[in-house]
């Protein structure tokens, strides 16, 4: 940053050379940045524009019915609304406690690493793999079936680093000073996490619950395995029928109309919910983030 | 959800009993907590191997590591197409977006100003929150038919091919790229470049002679990191790439490792079934072999430093 106004400055002690491959090169870098800024801006215009007409309320509020042969998404919807729920309600806490766990409690520097490494591997492993781990271990050995509450349970395993890495970033940028201040006044370490590091660390907490809903919305190679598609009908029976049942999230339809089905115009109305989900998402964390920096500026 | 745990303990003057309890009780629940990960890891690592292995000793592991032939209904598993289109697929992904990658994190880390980098890094992360299915659904319409057209012009067309399967990797694995790149430039100290300027050299010169090389464990870092990302990848290659078991050729269908497993899921039983357990097996040891080489690469980094 500061050294750009020395270059113009450079004209004084000697002639300004042109490199041929220093423009080749800068040809390149303009180029690539400015086709991957057009890439995503005709993608998310492309999805928007050919998927948004066919937002309907009926679309967005019913089941597909084949003897009209009309198209909806309201059972994907709740299915989708479920897995999350679901999800969330067991990786947030055990995410949370894991990444607590880390930076409050462990003193083993070797365990440390080892749970570190673990996280890094369950983050690089590919959600087909965990379809697979999915259906053998919970659909069957656990005897859940291809169930909503098997793709929950699945999908908890596959958003869990995200939101350890990122509580444990969060709980890092609390200061050192309010740990010591509060064992200073005699709280006691999970009255101090309780009190103190938890309701700090907020934004970070949020942040991961995004992170960790973007994943699950845009999952479906492991759902396919271990949930289940076709949300033709709605779920039927009290809540624990309806999440033991299986059941397609928004993904796994859009995989199903566009490419067993061909029908690539109710894929494109799929595509364009699942794009308005990720813009909102991508808004609140930047929203966070920018909050979050002005504090610190502070 | 934990706030609501022991309200009487609320001051810091409780029953100094029930609080020592409580800490203790909260303390080991943390623990749990924290071994969850490993936990998951010793677990997904021994299923893979119970419900893979013995596929691959049935069929016999060089029949289906090195077999050419994939029929399920006469019953020969022979995965070698599949492994080497998985891998052609994925080095050719990982040779193109990283260039394209690094050239644009070098944009980003110096030389857009504040504002252009603001507009350009928030479509990046955009790019990286794209669902796959969606991606598959683009290159479907998209990237499908152009490729038709070039295929009809030299009388082959047959849509999804190997060609378009790595168009749609790079787009897949460029924000990766990006982003960690990009983290590594920033993370060189600025006298590195400011030293390069002051010796005279170009702007150009001292971003790729002193700050890149000093990144480069970094940059390796995101390239492994997208060689997994791009070996892992199912759903989007799966609508683009024509999904026939053959050797790979740029412009004949291809079917990837990934993709076999949901493709022939639902119809598949017995010892079909069992030969895609071999199949995620096979996957999950290549995963683990980039994993492996992931923590090398970021440990000697960090040490490096």
């Amino acid at each position: 940053m500061k050294t750009a106004k020395t270059e113009g400055s450079s004209g004084s002690l000697m002639k300004k050379r042109r490199r041929p491959g220093d423009m080749i090169l800068y040809a390149l870098i303009y180029f690539f940045s400015a086709a991957i800024l057009c890439m995503v801006l005709y993608f998310v215009g492309y999805i928007l524009w050919e998927g948004l007409p066919m937002l309907t309320p009926q679309f967005l509020t019913s089941a597909p019915n084949p003897i009209e042969h009309t198209e909806g998404i309201l059972p994907a919807l709740i299915n989708t609304s479920y897995i999350i729920l679901l999800s969330l309600l067991i990786s947030v806490p055990i995410g949370v406690g894991g990444a607590v766990y880390l930076n409050e409690y462990a003193k083993n520097k070797r365990l440390i690493r080892v749970i570190e490494f673990t996280t890094e591997t369950l983050a690089g492993i590919p959600s087909i793999i965990f379809g697979v781990f999915g259906y053998v271990f919970f659909c069957t050995a656990l005897n859940l079936k291809v169930s909503l509450v098997s793709g929950a349970l699945t999908l908890t395993l596959m958003v869990l680093p995200t939101i350890i890495r990122t509580m444990q970033e969060a709980l890092k940028a609390v200061p050192k000073s309010y740990r010591e201040g509060a064992a200073g006044l005699g709280a006691a370490k999970w009255y101090t996490i309780r009190t103190i590091l938890l309701p700090a660390s907020l934004p970070g907490l949020v942040t991961s619950v995004i992170l960790a809903v973007g994943r699950i919305v845009g999952e479906s190679a492991a759902l396919i395995l271990v949930a289940g598609g076709a949300a033709i009908y709605m779920p039927r029976g009290n809540l624990f029928e309806q999440l033991m049942s299986s059941g397609g999230t928004l993904s796994v339809e859009l995989y199903r109309y566009s490419y067993s089905q061909g029908k690539n115009d109710v894929g494109f109305g799929i595509a364009a919910v699942l794009m308005l989900i990720v813009l909102l998402l991508n808004l609140v964390t930047r929203y966070i983030s920018r909050r979050l920096e002005k504090k610190y500026q502070k | 959800m934990r706030t609501t745990g022991n309200s009487q303990t609320s001051s810091v003057h409780g029953k100094a009993h029930t609080k020592a309890m409580a800490e203790r009780i909260m303390g080991m629940i943390f623990f749990v907590c924290g071994l969850i990960a490993v936990i998951s890891v010793i677990f997904i690592s021994l299923y893979m191997l119970l419900s893979g292995g013995p596929a691959i000793f049935k069929i016999g592991p060089a029949e289906f590591l090195l077999g050419t032939d994939w029929d399920p209904e006469n019953e020969v598993f022979g995965i070698l197409p599949m492994i080497l289109a998985s891998v052609v697929a994925t080095l050719a992904a990982v040779l193109i977006a990283v260039p394209i990658g690094v050239l644009t994190a070098v944009f980003l880390s110096h030389i857009a100003q504040k504002r252009l980098a603001g507009i350009v890094r928030p479509m990046v992360d955009l790019l990286s929150g794209i669902p796959s299915v969606v991606y598959g659904l683009l290159g479907a319409i998209l990237i499908v038919p152009l490729i038709f057209r070039l295929q009809e012009s030299l009388s082959m067309p047959t849509g999804g091919c190997l060609l378009s399967a790595i168009i749609v990797l790079v787009i897949m694995i460029l924000p990766t790229i990006i982003s960690v790149s990009e983290t590594a430039l920033r993370a060189v100290p600025a006298s590195y470049y400011e030293a390069s300027m002051g010796l005279g050299a170009s702007k150009i010169q001292s971003i790729f002679r002193a700050v890149l090389p000093a990144a480069r464990s970094g940059i390796v870092a995101g390239m492994v990191l997208g060689t997994g990302r791009a070996i892992g990848e199912t759903m989007a290659v799966m609508m683009v790439a024509g999904n026939a078991v053959i050797m790979p050729e740029l412009l004949k269908p291809v079917r990837l490792l990934t993709v076999s497993i949901p493709f022939e899921w639902a119809y598949s039983s017995g010892i079909h079934r069992e030969a895609l357990f071999g199949v995620g097996l096979v996957l999950f040891v290549f995963i683990m072999i980039i994993n492996f080489t992931l923590n090398g690469i970021l440990k000697k980094g960090g040490k490096a430093e």
